[in-house]
C-alpha cells in the first residue's frame, strides 16, 4: 500500500466515520434513555437519505444558492427524525414498555420491516442522490492528493458539532442534566419529579433526527438503494457494541476505529469490506464482553 | 390443554399435512418449506426459552445446507439420508462451537453476535467463488433416498412424509427436554440466572447445551431445505432468512414446542397471500402481524391455545 492510497483511504475513512458516528450517537442515546436498541433507527437513515434527495433534486431545478441546499438536508433531517421518531415512539414503543425486553426490540424490528416497504413504495428501487452538492462545494488539495470538501471538511465537521453540542447539552442544560438522570436510573429519576416519559419522547426524538441527519449527508455522496437502512443499523449497532452501549465518548472513537478500518479494506482487500466492521465487533468483544468504554454494572439478585 | 388433546392434534396435523400433499402434488413443496421453517423456528424458540433471541441463527440452516452440497460435489453417489445427518452433524459441531463463544453475552450483545458471525459467513460464501458458487450458490441434484434412486414426484412424497416424521420426533424430544431438568434450567436463565448459580448451576454451561440443540435444529431445517430447493445459496444465511425465523418463533409462541409448527403454517399462508394479492408490500404485511402478535398475544399462538398450561398446572 502506497502512502498515496494510505491517505486517500484514511479521507475516505475519516468523513464515512462522520456518518457512522451520527448515526451510532442516536442510536446509543436512544439506549441509554430506553434501554432498547432500536432496529427502526436504519430506517431513519434510510428516510432521512431519500428525503434528503428529493428535496436536493427539487432545489437544483429551482437553481437555488449552495446555502439552501445544505440547509435542505438538515430540514430533511429534522422532519423525518420528528416525524418517523413520534410514531414508533409514541405509536409503538409506549404501548410495549412494560412487555419482556425481547418484545420491544421485535416491535423495533417489525416497524423496520414496514418502513422498508414504505421507502420501496414512495421512491422505488431506482438508485437516488444528491451528487450536485459535492460537486458545488470543490475540491481541497491536500499532500498532492484531490479531495472533495464535502468529503474531507463538511462532513467531520457536522459530526463533530454534532457532538460537542451533545456533550454541552447534556452536561450543561436542564432537559440534558434530566436525560442524563434517567439514563442512570428511570424509577430514582421519576421519584425526583423528573417525566420520564416527556423526556424518553424527546431523547428519542434527538436521536432520530441524528440518525436521519446521518443519511441525509449520506445522500449526496452514495447512491441510495433499497438496503442501506439494513447495512447501516448493523454497522451502526457494531460501533455502538463495541464501544459499550449508551457511551457517547466510545463511539467517536469506535466509528472512527471502524471508519477508516473498513476504507483500508476497500482499498486493500475490498473482498473483506462487509466483513471488517463485525470482525473488529467480534474481537473486541471476545476481550472486553461489554464493550470498549463501558463501567461496571451491579448484578440484579 | 392436556397433553393428550396436544398429542391428538398434532396427530391430526401431521396427517392433513401427508393426506394434502399427497392429494395435490402442488402443495408437497409449499409443505415440505413450513416444515423446514418449523424446525428452524423450534430452534429459535429453544433460545427465546433462555430469553435470548438470535438474529443470526439462519447460519446453521446454511452451514448444513452447503455442508450437504460440498459432500455431493465430493462424492456424487452419496444417500440423501447420508447427506442430511452430515449436515446436521456439521451444523451442531458449529453450533458447539460458536456456542462457547456466544453464551457470555445476553441480551441484544448475544443477538447481534449471532448476526455478525452469520453476516461473516454469509459475505464468504458470496465472495469466495471457487469454494462455494458465489452468489449463484451450489446445485444438489436428487441423491437416492435409502438406497432407492427415486423420480421427482416419489422423491417429494418421501421428503414429505420423512419431513413429518422428523419434525414430530423432534417435536416431541424439545418439549420433553423443555420439561426435564436441563430445560427448566434453560427456562430459569431467563427468569434469574443470578438465582440459577447460586443453586450450583453453570448458567453458561446450561445455555450452551440449549444453543447446541438449537443449531442442530436449524440444521435438520436448512439440509431439508437443500434437498427440497435442489440449490443452496448464501441468502440461506442472509439475516432476513434468521428475522423469518424469529418472527415464526413469536408468532407460534415459546410455551410448547409445537408452536413454531403452527407458525410455519400461518407464516406460509400469509406468504402466499401476500405473493397473490399484495406483490411488494412483503415486509410490511410481516411487520404489521408481528406487531399485532405481539400487543394482542404476546405468548402467540400456543400461548392462546393454552398449550403450555397442563390442567392442574391451571389452577395456581
Amino acid at each position: 500500500m502506497t502512502f498515496d492510497l494510505l491517505l486517500l483511504a484514511l479521507a475516505d475513512g475519516f468523513s464515512y466515520a462522520g456518518l457512522l458516528f451520527l448515526v451510532a450517537l442516536g442510536l446509543t442515546l436512544i439506549f441509554g434513555v430506553m434501554g432498547i436498541v432500536n432496529v427502526a433507527h436504519g430506517s431513519f437513515y434510510a428516510f432521512g437519505g431519500y428525503t434528503a434527495a428529493t428535496i436536493a433534486l427539487w432545489l437544483v431545478e429551482r437553481q437555488a444558492p449552495t446555502f439552501v441546499l445544505l440547509g435542505g438536508l438538515l430540514v430533511a433531517a429534522v422532519v423525518v427524525g420528528v416525524i418517523l421518531g413520534t410514531a414508533v415512539e409514541a405509536g409503538l414503543l409506549r404501548r410495549v414498555q412494560d412487555k419482556d425486553p425481547i418484545l420491544q426490540l421485535l416491535v423495533t424490528f417489525a416497524a423496520f420491516m414496514i418502513f422498508e416497504d414504505l421507502q420501496r413504495l414512495i421512491w422505488g428501487a431506482q438508485p437516488q442522490t444528491a451528487a450536485e452538492i459535492v460537486d458545488r462545494l470543490g475540491n481541497v488539495e491536500l499532500f498532492d492528493v484531490t479531495y472533495t470538501v464535502y468529503q474531507v471538511i463538511l462532513i467531520p465537521a457536522v459530526a463533530a458539532i454534532a457532538y460537542l453540542l451533545l456533550r454541552g447539552f447534556l452536561r450543561r442544560t436542564r432537559i440534558g442534566k434530566q436525560i442524563v438522570a434517567v439514563t442512570h436510573s428511570r424509577e430514582v429519576a421519576t421519584a425526583l419529579g423528573i417525566n420520564a416519559r416527556r423526556i424518553g419522547w424527546l431523547t428519542f426524538l434527538i436521536g432520530a433526527v441524528l440518525g436521519a441527519l446521518g443519511g441525509a449527508l449520506a445522500a449526496p455522496i452514495t447512491s441510495l438503494v433499497p438496503g442501506v437502512g439494513t447495512d447501516m443499523i448493523v454497522l451502526s449497532f457494531s460501533v455502538v457494541a463495541t464501544a459499550g452501549l449508551g457511551q457517547i465518548t466510545g463511539a467517536l472513537i469506535t466509528a472512527l476505529m471502524i471508519g477508516v478500518a473498513r476504507s483500508i479494506a476497500v482499498y486493500t482487500m475490498p473482498e473483506l469490506e462487509v466483513v471488517v466492521p463485525y470482525l473488529i465487533m467480534v474481537v473486541v468483544l471476545l476481550i472486553r464482553p461489554s464493550g470498549l468504554f463501558t463501567v461496571a454494572q451491579a448484578r440484579r439478585i | 390443554m392436556s397433553p393428550s388433546m396436544i398429542r391428538i392434534l398434532v396427530t391430526l396435523g401431521a396427517l392433513a399435512m401427508v393426506g394434502l400433499g399427497l392429494a395435490l402434488p402442488w402443495l408437497k413443496t409449499p409443505a415440505i418449506f413450513v416444515l423446514s421453517y418449523g424446525l428452524a423456528a423450534l430452534g429459535v424458540v429453544v433460545m427465546l426459552r433462555g430469553g435470548q433471541i438470535s438474529f443470526g441463527h439462519a447460519m446453521y440452516a446454511c452451514i448444513a445446507g452447503y455442508t450437504v452440497a460440498f459432500i455431493q460435489r465430493a462424492h456424487p453417489e452419496t444417500d440423501g439420508v447420508v447427506l442430511v445427518i452430515a449436515g446436521v452433524a456439521a451444523a451442531t459441531v458449529a453450533g458447539g462451537l460458536i456456542g462457547v463463544f456466544v453464551v457470555r453475552y445476553r441480551a441484544i450483545f448475544f443477538g447481534m453476535l449471532n448476526l455478525a458471525l452469520s453476516m461473516v459467513l454469509f459475505s464468504l460464501l458470496a465472495k469466495l467463488y471457487e469454494f462455494s458458487g458465489g452468489t449463484d450458490g451450489l446445485r444438489i441434484s436428487r441423491p437416492p433416498l435409502a438406497g432407492v434412486t427415486l423420480e421427482r414426484d416419489g422423491f417429494e412424497s418421501v421428503l414429505l412424509v420423512a419431513s413429518v416424521a422428523i419434525a414430530m420426533f423432534l417435536g416431541w424430544l424439545v418439549q420433553r427436554y423443555f420439561r426435564s431438568a436441563a430445560g427448566e434450567a434453560l427456562a430459569g436463565v431467563k427468569t434469574n440466572e443470578a438465582r440459577l448459580e447460586y443453586l450450583g448451576l453453570s448458567a453458561q454451561r446450561v445455555l450452551w447445551f440449549g444453543y447446541v440443540i438449537s443449531a442442530a435444529l436449524v440444521g435438520m431445517s436448512g439440509a431439508l431445505f437443500a434437498l427440497v430447493q435442489g440449490l443452496v445459496t448464501p441468502e440461506m444465511g442472509y439475516w432476513l432468512r434468521s428475522g423469518e425465523f424469529v418472527f415464526i418463533a413469536i408468532l407460534g409462541g415459546s410455551v410448547h414446542a409445537f408452536g413454531a409448527f403452527l407458525g410455519a403454517v400461518l407464516f406460509e399462508l400469509i406468504k402466499l397471500t401476500a405473493a397473490a394479492y399484495l406483490t411488494g408490500v412483503w415486509q410490511m404485511l410481516l411487520g404489521i402481524t408481528l406487531i399485532a402478535v405481539i400487543l394482542v398475544a404476546p405468548t402467540g399462538i400456543a400461548g392462546l391455545l393454552r398449550m403450555g398450561t397442563r390442567p392442574t398446572e391451571a389452577h395456581r
